[in-house]
């Protein structure tokens, strides 16, 4: 795994639609921005930053797909294989009466496999010690991240000159300890 | 940039002085401070709890005949009660996923206390069918796995089985639904705590939550997925519970209209479960400006008008008992209505269909106090509903000599007291150490609002900024768009 970076420039900003201004400007001078932390879902925030969509729900299909081949396969071998029981001549393999089960399969797989994912791919679990770059991000700024490792005095100062151009209200570097 | 949005549109949050710190101040204050009257109640139904675990006990170790049923009557309270509390919690799951799905925003100030009721309700809901097994201990007999038994299977097409995986599936569903939204608000409260102990407790809460932009873009699909799935997935559950009378060739529960009528009757139920404790917590956190009293009509608004689909529905019963020409049935109805349950069937109609329609008048659907009551009255008339189908076909079956009359043991009472107890219990934990309302929810909502309408509720509060705006960047904005 690469080395990870200590030193950061953070501009924080206190609205919404002034930072999703202040991200297309900032990208269009062709800063790079290293994180983006918001206290809630802001709508464009993805498309401002350039994020492809994601692929979670197309997980969420494989998942529940799946499911509902368990369920049918399980059933059907049941049914008419491996115990098949004489229901007053009724048939071995009621489709009908596989619906409930399967579409309940589905869903408990889709929804486990997609939240199981989710977690994975966000580095989510109890227990995780995230690098908080500012607590106020939980609470009421939108904040972007620079990194600022192996760059000279002139660029850092281009980016909090332009961080404070576009509405940010605080720029300061945050650096972590080796350990943090 | 700027969706469009109606002029008339109000706020969903009130107040002229709110900004996103206040949002995070007012919802989590609550947990930071310690309320007297907290210890009070949470010692009277942790009480009621260890009264429901008792009798759950003594059921065990005495056996199912300590309840009141018998050769007649086999299903009674315990069957009542597992239906009752499951169609509670519908109302959490319906305002989560379905009002997500309409893009109702208004779903935001209620939607965490609604889904916590949906998993306590499931949880005592569970419990009676569990209980009613008699040997809790085999209760493992009913999943499918390979087994020394023959392999001997449970029976796929029975109706008690798609139960057994409707009910786990929309738990486990409910759960990670309820537990993703609350990931963002833990690492809120995590970022505030002062104490190591509490930011410790609390990061282990938001599984290290930080709040990126590609968190938020896999949260808001993963919301959107699980809305999608839950939607149809509450339906099914109620549907399915419908199908353990339906599928039965008891008259009274034979009945094809079951399981969109059970469906409404769980909305119902919920919402009223919801208003019901929404409207102590708005009170006693001052969440007002969050919980509004449009937030309450609205939901006023559904209870009128699945109080009145249940109502077509009981009158459709008995309309097509009459016209199917059939002894049998239009006997268990006319029983159902006139014969010796009538106090009940009288309760159930006045309490679900009576009691809803004063919302059709606008000032009562705004009123809290009628809400309050009518709400009380919604919840006894429910339990009603589900007592007068399972005890009331059941009593007076095809044998004259085999009738009979349910009448409950303290072991019945106590199981039902006590799953109150239970869940009030758990609720008032839920209230104390987890945010009641999602705050990242409620900031994403905080801007909606037409300006012509803030303008006009600050005419009215007399203040001139109109609220919400006091940003001190937000010139910028308007050089911007204009």
């Amino acid at each position: 795994m690469a080395k990870q970076s200590n030193n950061f420039i953070l501009g924080l900003w206190d609205h919404e639609e002034v930072f999703l201004h202040a991200i297309e400007h900032l990208r269009h001078e062709g800063q790079e921005i290293h994180e983006t932390l918001t206290p809630f879902p802001v709508h464009g925030l993805e498309q401002a930053l350039g994020y492809r969509d994601t692929r979670l729900h197309t997980a969420g299909f494989l998942f529940g797909a799946t499911g509902t081949t368990l369920a049918l396969s399980v059933m059907s071998w049941v049914m008419t294989t491996n115990y098949p029981i004489n229901f007053g001549g009724k048939p071995n393999w009621p489709l009908p009466s596989f619906i409930p089960i399967t579409f309940e399969l589905t869903v408990l797989f889709a929804s486990v496999g997609m939240v199981l994912t989710y977690c994975v791919r966000n580095k989510l679990f109890p227990g995780y010690v995230p690098r908080i770059f500012d607590k106020r991000t939980t609470d009421d700024r939108f904040a972007l991240v620079f990194d600022i490792d192996g760059k000279s005095d002139s660029d850092v100062e281009k980016i909090k000159q332009l961080c404070n151009s576009n509405g940010a209200v605080e720029v300061k570097k945050r650096t972590f300890d080796e350990n943090e | 940039m700027h969706a469009y949005e109606s002029e008339f549109r109000e706020p969903l949050i009130n107040g002229l002085d709110k900004n996103y710190t206040k949002i995070t101040d007012d919802i989590v204050g609550p947990t930071e401070k310690t309320y007297k009257g907290w210890w009070l109640l949470f010692i009277i139904f942790g009480s009621l709890a260890g009264l429901f675990v008792f009798c759950l006990g003594w059921t065990v170790y005495y056996g199912i005949g300590t309840w009141g049923l018998n050769k007649t009557v086999d299903w009674a309270w315990d069957i009542t009660n597992f239906v009752w509390w499951i169609g509670i919690g519908h109302a959490g799951t319906l305002i989560s996923a379905i009002l997500l799905l309409f893009r109702q925003r208004f779903r935001t100030g209620i939607n965490r206390a609604a889904e916590a009721m949906t998993i306590f309700a499931v949880i005592c809901a569970g419990m009676f069918p569990v209980f009613h097994m008699g040997r809790v201990w085999m209760a493992f007999f009913i999943f499918p796995y390979p087994n020394t038994r023959g392999p001997l299977w449970v029976n796929f097409n029975s109706p008690l089985l798609w139960d057994v995986f409707a009910i786990s599936t929309y738990f486990t569903v409910s759960l990670l639904f309820w537990y993703s939204g609350l990931m963002p608000d833990f690492a809120t409260i995590r970022d505030r705590a002062t104490g190591k102990t509490r930011k410790w407790i609390y990061n282990i809460l938001s599984f290290g939550w930080t709040g990126t932009a590609k968190q938020w873009q896999r949260f808001e699909s993963l919301s959107l997925v699980l809305a999608g799935l839950s939607t149809p997935l509450v339906l099914s559950v109620h549907t399915i519970v419908s199908f353990d009378f339906a599928t039965s060739v008891i008259p009274g529960w034979h009945t094809t209209i079951f399981p969109p009528y059970f469906v409404a009757g769980a909305i119902f139920s919920g919402f009223a479960m919801v208003e019901t404790l929404m409207l102590i917590v708005r009170k006693v956190f001052k969440l007002e400006d969050y919980i509004t009293v449009n937030h309450i009509e609205s939901m006023n608004k559904i209870i009128v008008l699945t109080g009145s689909i249940v109502g077509i529905a009981y009158i459709t019963e008995l309309f097509i008992a009459w016209y199917s020409g059939y002894l049998y049935e239009q006997f268990a109805f006319y029983n159902r209505v006139f014969g010796k349950y009538w106090w009940a069937y009288f309760c159930m109609m006045f309490c679900n269909v009576v009691s809803p329609q004063f919302y059709w008048f606008k000032p009562l659907r705004r009123n809290l106090w009628v809400t309050f009551i009518l709400s009380i009255f919604v919840n006894i008339g429910m339990w009603f509903e589900r007592f007068v189908i399972i005890v009331t076909s059941l009593a007076d079956d095809f044998l004259p000599s085999s009738w009979s009359y349910f009448t409950p043991t303290w072991v019945d009472i106590g199981i039902f007291i006590g799953s109150i107890g239970l869940f009030m219990t758990l609720f008032l934990l839920f209230a104390r150490f987890f945010p009641v309302i999602a705050i990242a929810e409620v900031k994403s909502i905080f801007r909606t609002g037409s300006e012509t309408a803030k303008r006009e509720r600050a005419l009215k509060e007399g203040s001139q900024t109109g609220g919400f705006v006091g940003n001190t960047t937000f010139g910028i904005l308007d050089k911007d768009d204009k």
